[in-house]
């Protein structure tokens, strides 16, 4: 069977097998121990054409219901979004998409000055003096933004709110345990992070306070109050926070944050079932060379030309092997590329009006469900695009029944919280339309 | 070619390009809806053009890089393969990218049936037991794969196995993995052959061993053919056998790291399984362990019960989650593509393959520079610029010089272990052609060393930038554009 991938003829192999030096391919895997040998042929299905796999990919992706399709009400941390149609045709081209890592600057301007810019954009919307070039996903740069201040304070303790992605508490979780650090919780109060809990918890041992903003129900947290507590001894103030909601919330960098990070996903880059989404991480000048993860940096050529290299690499893994800080290598580079041409697209007006239009009709859909009689939870504090409902029947059970109406229901907020069973937590973005709200507003009249 | 401009230098306000519907709701002043105090008053400094002026800067940054499809990418260790087309095709069906990670399981049937198919085939593939698609990166699985038997260990009660033993020519993030996964290193030497020295690795092991982390073939391109031995010295001392699946492009459908003795197995699906690389990522490094390990992966697996898949939560002993949701989806859609265009004969004939091209070109280059290591290579080898260091031309100035001839350069000056090091790894995409004419030209290049080293010494020549002052840039930081 022939391969269109692989081009070395039969006229080619004996060729080269001849000026190797050998009668066979066996002779150039006899070092691989007889009994170590895999004999047969490994159990898989057998290849198939092109239009075959078209067939067989797109029956799979047909099984899908999809947003394109459907109506969706879904966030809690992935967003649906208008995406510009420049970002696709721009990340297409094999430039970008077929290089590696830019080892080699000379040939790797055009991926080093996208990222310097990206840089520039994520220092810009956070309010940080600088930002890093991408990391897997706004839950991981957020533990590494932990395990920093961990390494930096030389203090044991994160303090994590239950306002923050679930999730992202997790792998904060996960790798702490790595790294023999412990995490503490603090309460929850009318979803925002209750401050008392906050203080109490709060000591010599605490290596950083870590908040989401807008937070894990959709409440915009009091930065100015933690930020207090955060700096009241040695601990590090880390934010993580939607990159849009940016475009009309005062930056957590203006509150003082040591660290900011969050995922560039609502830039570009669709949900495509939870990743390649796009972590950032941003900071301040002092800590800049604890940053984890690549940074590209301006210099010059032998000409005096301006040019763009990776930079600060004595923090990285590949240098300082055992005594690095952090492990990442590859990032996200595509789907920063991704995330900055979006930005570039929306532009400094685009992203205030796609921001200001996502807290436009959050709030309207807020009060909606209000004024028709519904329970909405935390109702007092200030949204970006997300808040919560109470039902009177489980989520799932409603999700089901809005499916048939061909609408995606929103988050069921008791699979992390067993208290707010019956909970629903819907997310409106600019892509949803007045008559999209009113009608599932109507549709969940019976279980309000 | 003129430097190009930032794309804040090319802005001015009230370029735009963008188009959103006009809002439809009755709009309330913002300061009802968030309090003053949290309200914006700078903005960020983002670009203003027009929607042309976008894609003529994106395009000229993008003629300004180089990737597999513009060229030759011999980059050693990196596996720099074609991409298939088809992959991003595939990757990009509505049904792929429009689907939310909290649907309900019955509405995304069809993604898990790919994932959990993707899972059972990368097992067959590498002969363990089950496998996790949630480490997004080839480092970030080496991490969770060591997280993974410092819970075996623990649930033991061992506590004290606390050192994880690396080679001296692993990849760097191997060390560094064992850093961040909570545990101590210990380098052990390779021998003349450039195998891990044996009576070295009974020296070190011992009762505070939690693991060897090793790749197979090595970053010399070298298979370990002790390896029998070394699993039966690790094992004896209680120790896990972990594989740094880097450089499986080598042995697919060949010999499997299961049967080999490994114990946990990371793959980078964005080297062997054509991800692609992205210009450093996304990747997506899946982990596969034995059964004594399955305990322990991150929550959730994908698991099915007869026709209906579903995640499965209920792992009370799991290490947790390692990355929300279930990995990078999109980049597995891509290896699963790929997986299901090879089958079976076609990613054998791609080790072969790979194998043959990297045999021939070390083979044609050997009469021309030092080749530390000269038993036969497997999918990639290592030569040393020593002696062209002697004329004064180090391996830096031969990778420039080979910009001038439109190729990206080897990784040089890895593994740490060679002098002057260029690892080269063709893949088995690339034509015997383009070998020919690589070889052609580093062999130019080995005789410029002799009789003009200056040209070498200089390079390149042809590049739309020079030679960057990378001290400067690291001493005095310019991370971000600031307006004059």
């Amino acid at each position: 069977m022939k391969f269109r991938y692989l081009p070395v003829t039969e006229q080619d192999k004996k060729e080269m097998m001849e000026s190797i030096g050998v009668n066979s391919i066996e002779e150039l895997f006899a070092d691989i121990p007889e009994k170590v040998r895999f004999k047969g042929e490994i159990d898989l299905k057998e290849a198939l054409s092109e239009p075959g796999i078209l067939k067989e990919l797109g029956r799979m992706a047909s099984k899908n219901v999809n947003s394109g399709e459907y109506t969706s009400f879904l966030g809690a941390g992935v967003y649906e979004h208008y995406i510009p149609s420049v970002v696709d045709h721009i990340i297409s081209r094999s430039e970008f998409y077929t290089a590696y890592t830019p080892y080699q600057p000379e040939i790797s301007q055009g991926e080093l000055q996208a990222i310097f810019e990206f840089q520039t954009m994520i220092s810009e919307l956070t309010g940080m003096d600088l930002a890093n070039s991408s990391m897997y996903d706004g839950p991981t740069a957020l533990s590494e933004a932990a395990m920093m201040s961990a390494g930096q304070t030389k203090k044991k303790t994160i303090l994590v709110s239950k306002a923050v992605h679930p999730e992202a508490r997790e792998v904060i979780k996960t790798n702490a345990k790595g790294q023999n650090l412990t995490v503490v919780e603090v309460e929850i109060e009318d979803g925002v992070t209750n401050l008392d809990d906050l203080s109490q918890k709060y000591n010599d041992e605490t290596a950083c306070v870590v908040v989401q903003y807008p937070n894990f129900f959709g409440n915009v947290e009091n930065l100015a109050e933690i930020e207090k507590i955060a700096h009241s001894k040695k601990g590090l103030f880390v934010v993580s926070s939607n990159p849009l909601a940016l475009g009309v919330l005062k930056p957590p960098g203006k509150f003082g944050a040591d660290i900011v990070v969050g995922d560039a996903q609502p830039f570009g880059i669709s949900a495509q079932f939870g990743g390649p989404h796009c972590g950032f991480f941003a900071t301040t000048k002092k800590l800049m060379r604890k940053v984890p993860g690549r940074l590209v940096g301006q210099t010059t050529d032998d000409q005096g030309q301006r040019g763009f290299v990776l930079t600060l690499q004595a923090r990285e893994q590949h240098i300082r092997r055992d005594k690095a800080t952090s492990n990442i290598c590859s990032n996200q580079a595509l789907n920063a590329l991704a995330a900055s041409v979006a930005m570039s697209a929306l532009g400094k007006a685009g992203i205030k009006e796609m921001a200001l239009q996502n807290i436009q009709k959050a709030n309207y859909a807020k009060k909606s469900f209000i004024n028709n009689g519904f329970t909405v939870a935390f109702s007092k504090n200030a949204i970006f695009n997300e808040f919560v409902i109470k039902l009177s029947k489980p989520v799932k059970e409603v999700n089901e029944i809005l499916l048939q109406q061909g609408i995606i229901g929103g988050y069921d907020l008791g699979r992390d919280f067993s208290e707010f069973e019956n909970h629903m937590t819907i997310a409106i973005t600019e892509l949803r339309s007045k008559e999209e709200i009113d009608n599932l507003i109507s549709a969940l009249e019976g279980v309000k | 070619m003129n430097n190009q401009p930032l794309i804040f230098e090319l802005s001015k306000p009230g370029r735009i390009s963008y188009s959103l519907p006009s809002l439809d709701v009755t709009e309330t002043v913002l300061n009802e809806l968030l309090p003053n105090d949290l309200i914006r008053d700078e903005a960020p400094e983002l670009p203003e053009v027009s929607e042309l002026q976008l894609i003529r800067h994106y395009t000229a940054l993008s003629n300004r890089n180089h990737g597999v499809d513009s060229g030759f990418y011999p980059l050693g260790s990196c596996t720099m393969k074609y991409n298939p087309k088809i992959n991003e095709d595939i990757a990009r069906l509505k049904g792929f990218t429009h689907i939310h990670p909290y649907q309900s399981e019955d509405t995304v049937q069809g993604a898990l049936e790919l994932l959990y198919d993707l899972q059972t085939s990368l097992e067959e593939i590498t002969g363990m037991d089950e496998v996790t698609l949630q480490p997004a990166a080839g480092a970030h699985g080496e991490w969770t794969g060591l997280m993974l038997i410092r819970a075996f260990h623990e649930a033991n009660g061992d506590f004290h196995r606390t050192k994880v033993i690396c080679p001296d020519s692993a990849h760097g993030t191997n060390p560094a993995s064992a850093t961040v996964a909570g545990f101590d290193t210990i380098t052990v030497r390779s021998n003349e052959k450039g195998l891990v020295d044996l009576d070295h690795l009974r020296e070190v092991v011992g009762e505070d061993t939690a693991a060897l982390m090793l790749t197979n073939p090595n970053t010399l391109g070298l298979f370990e053919e002790n390896i029998v031995e070394m699993a039966e010295i690790i094992h004896n001392a209680g120790g896990k056998l972990y594989y740094d699946g880097a450089n499986s492009n080598a042995i697919l459908g060949i010999a499997r790291p299961g049967d080999m003795g490994f114990d946990v197995v990371h793959l980078n699906l964005h080297k062997t399984f054509t991800g692609p690389h992205g210009g450093g990522g996304p990747g997506s490094g899946p982990v596969g362990v034995k059964k004594d390990l399955i305990p322990y992966l991150p929550k959730p697996v994908i698991a099915k019960d007869g026709d209906r898949y579903f995640f499965d939560y209920n792992r009370p002993e799991s290490i947790g989650r390692v990355k929300p949701y279930y990995g990078n989806f999109g980049i597995n859609v891509r290896a699963y593509t790929y997986i299901r265009t090879m089958g079976p004969d076609g990613l054998r004939k791609v080790s072969e393959d790979a194998v043959l091209n990297a045999n021939y070109m070390f083979r044609r280059l050997q009469p021309y520079f030092e080749a530390p290591y000269t038993q036969h290579c497997k999918h990639e080898f290592v030569l040393s610029g020593k002696r062209q260091k002697k004329l004064g031309v180090r391996t830096l100035d031969m990778a420039k010089r080979l910009l001038d001839f439109g190729y990206h350069p080897p990784t040089i000056y890895f593994p740490l272990n060679v002098e002057e090091c260029l690892m080269i790894e063709p893949t088995e995409t690339e034509t015997k052609e383009t070998l020919d004419e690589f070889i052609d030209v580093m062999i130019q290049i080995a005789k410029e060393a002799e009789g003009n080293p200056e040209i070498v010494q200089e390079a390149p020549h042809h590049t739309v930038i020079g030679r960057l002052d990378e001290t400067t840039a690291a001493r005095k930081p310019i991370l971000r554009y600031e307006k004059a």
